[in-house]
């Protein structure tokens, strides 16, 4: 298939990954998933621990992480389960990387309601900044996919960089984003026209008491 | 409109804090203890009184659904109520405001719910994309938790319950309740087949009752106001007020929450300033979220929005995730997406559904170029009837019934593109085969 990812060569893989261990905050962090599932359920920590190792592997490439086979059946160790019970939870969610991408990866939303918001102008705009869907730019900065609906319709087209959500995009936000992140610019997540989250555009049509105060409606219920 | 002291989610702009402190201000967490005082039994009856249905979109009577739970647990097979924040149908936004807005709402029904249908423990299941909503959820569980209301001897009820959180990692079929389990249990987020129910055997082999976000974090409000205040709002069995969240092409998007059974004309007119250019400019709707069948626009506008009003008109509530679609769409394309939408999202266990999602979102690009002919859309259709009906889970329907309203509704441009595409409607030239 051609959006299959190109796994990296095992060999190498090995070599670079097989030592792969916790760091000691990490540790903590993991013991602590573990402690939210009853005992001998330990596989139901799977999905969280991959996570954890994604973002180790990232923070020590600088990327935004990916799980090489070494990683994957450290994790599999850890939670008492065959290597492939963990690898094809790995295959099956979107949200893992089976290959590296780059230091921050640009998840466009084009499922219908962006698309009708204008998704289009917001991927055109990657496109002309040099990012491919599926690949990562020769410098490793960006990686571009094309996702499925990321749950910000009222603020639709947006993109999801990184931890951040950027919403209410257009042709020239998107390219202005890129740009500051490719110079290392600050840039603020939330919705780019300036509305507050998913509230209508131009003001609150309802619950105006809300703005300025933390309002306390008990005293109206009657 | 609804009036705001009649809002439930007051903070779902999150112009004020999230965390406890200000959730208290505003009302949460006060004499939870009280609540809980008076009884599993009458918690469960009052949730039925209420006419609270399923807010994730099949709309089953919540208090119903509660009451199929062993009423005494053993020891080695505790209840668990897990709940279901992996919104991921396209238009779907609510849930989303409330964890990151309002998340002390959820918490405190999590505890009342679970006390309700004597669980030992909630779990949500959050969807992987949702980070920072679920920063602010682990954060304000933690919370909840220094301050004794959720733990050993929750509120000073003398009841032990957990709320935990856990993270998906990216796939929209989690949201189905029992791809949920497996995917809570570490496995692949494949669906299990029905029976057994969750109820008699869920997570873990336990019996479990799974709830939208929306339908749990409402409890605690019905019950300090009382069944009867909900079910004054809405039509006979269509009780209550409801988060609509309005994309697509209308002048302002937003999240709203409303009475149920309000017009679509009012809700647009009041919360989200009109159509994009006028009422007339308006083509269709998808009322309830990417799986319902879309509607056009002279029956949707005056149409009630809620259960049987939606489903008067060959569609449904779903998720009252709100579509609109103006005269410059490309009907065909934006139905395509969906289908594009569906063919990545199948798990691949059930064979209609694996091998027909793709057969069908490569017909429908074909049905959107024009590079079809004409007797494929009765193919089309048949296959949709094929796909659906005939999978372990919903997701073969939710994949088949965008079609079948395209096609119910819009065959006359189907048609055309395809008549145009080959130049002025006369039937393709048959070639000589040498």
């Amino acid at each position: 298939m051609a959006e299959a990812p190109k796994i990296p060569d095992e060999a190498e893989t090995r070599a670079r990954w097989g030592a792969f261990a916790w760091t000691d905050e990490n540790q903590t962090k993991a013991n602590e998933i573990l402690g939210r599932y009853p005992k001998g359920r330990e596989q139901s920590a799977s999905l969280p621990l991959l996570d954890l190792a994604q973002r180790q592997v990232g923070a020590e490439t600088q990327t935004q992480g990916w799980l090489p086979v070494p990683v994957i059946e450290f994790v599999a160790r850890q939670i008492g389960v065959p290597y492939m019970r963990v690898y094809e939870v790995v295959s099956f969610y979107t949200m893992f990387n089976m290959a590296p991408v780059g230091r921050y990866h640009v998840q466009v939303c084009g499922t219908t309601p962006c698309l009708l918001g204008g998704s289009d102008d917001v991927l055109s705009a990657c496109k002309n900044k040099g990012l491919i869907k599926g690949r990562t730019t020769p410098d490793g900065m960006f990686t571009l996919t094309e996702v499925e609906c990321l749950g910000a319709c009222a603020n639709a087209p947006m993109v999801q960089i990184n931890d951040d959500n950027f919403e209410d995009l257009d042709y020239d936000k998107t390219t202005a984003i890129l740009e500051a992140l490719a110079t290392g610019g600050t840039v603020t997540p939330g919705s780019q026209t300036g509305r507050r989250d998913s509230c209508a555009a131009g003001g609150p049509t309802n619950l105006v008491a809300m703005v300025d105060e933390n309002h306390d409606y008990r005293g109206e219920w009657g | 409109m609804l009036a705001d002291k009649d809002r439930i989610f007051t903070n779902v702009y999150g112009f004020q804090p999230w965390n406890l402190d200000a959730a208290i201000k505003r009302g949460d967490w006060d004499d939870t203890k009280g609540l809980m005082a008076r009884g599993q039994d009458a918690l469960i009856d009052a949730v039925k009184a209420s006419g609270l249905r399923g807010r994730g979109g099949a709309g089953f009577p919540t208090g119903t659904k509660w009451s199929f739970m062993p009423k005494e647990p053993k020891a080695d097979r505790p209840n668990f109520l897990v709940i279901n924040a992996d919104e991921s149908e396209p238009g779907s936004c609510k849930d989303r405001e409330i964890i990151r807005h309002d998340p002390h709402k959820l918490i405190e029904g999590a505890l009342i719910a679970g006390f309700a249908m004597r669980a030992r423990a909630a779990y949500i299941y959050i969807r992987g994309e949702y980070i920072r909503e679920a920063e602010v959820l682990f954060a304000a569980i933690a919370e909840a938790y220094d301050k004794g209301l959720i733990g050993k001897n929750a509120c000073g009820s003398g009841y032990d319950f957990d709320v935990f959180c856990h993270r998906g990692a990216g796939a929209y079929i989690c949201g189905e309740e029992t791809a949920m389990l497996e995917s809570l249990e570490g496995k692949k987020g494949q669906p299990r087949l029905k029976p057994p129910f969750p109820a008699g055997a869920g997570l873990y082999g336990c019996p479990t009752t799974v709830n939208n976000v929306e339908s749990i974090a409402v409890v605690p409000t019905i019950l300090r106001r009382s069944p009867e205040w909900f079910a004054s709002f809405g039509a006979e069995n269509n009780r209550g007020t409801k988060l609509f969240q309005i994309s697509g092409h209308v002048n302002k998007p937003c999240v709203v929450e409303e009475a149920m059974s309000i017009t679509f004309r009012e809700l647009i007119e009041t919360h989200c300033g009109g159509i994009r250019g006028g009422w007339d400019n308006l083509l269709a709707v998808i009322p309830g979220g990417s799986s319902v069948p879309l509607v056009p626009a002279a029956e949707i506008m005056d149409c009630p929005m809620d259960f049987d009003g939606l489903k008067k008109v060959g569609s449904g509530l779903g998720t009252a995730a709100i579509i609109v679609m103006d005269k410059s769409t490309d009907i065909v394309r934006a139905i395509s997406r969906l289908s594009y939408f569906y063919k990545h999202e199948s798990c691949g266990q059930c064979t209609p559904c694996r091998e027909g999602t793709g057969w069908m979102w490569r017909v429908m690009e074909r049905m959107r170029t024009g590079d079809a002919d004409i007797s494929e859309i009765d193919t089309l259709y048949q296959v949709t009837k094929q796909v659906e009906g005939h999978t372990i889970c919903a997701l073969g329907d939710a994949a088949a019934w965008p079609i079948q309203g395209l096609i119910k509704h819009f065959r006359p441009e189907m048609e055309r593109r395809i008549t145009e595409k080959r130049g002025g409607g006369l039937s393709p030239m048959m070639e000589a085969a040498e």
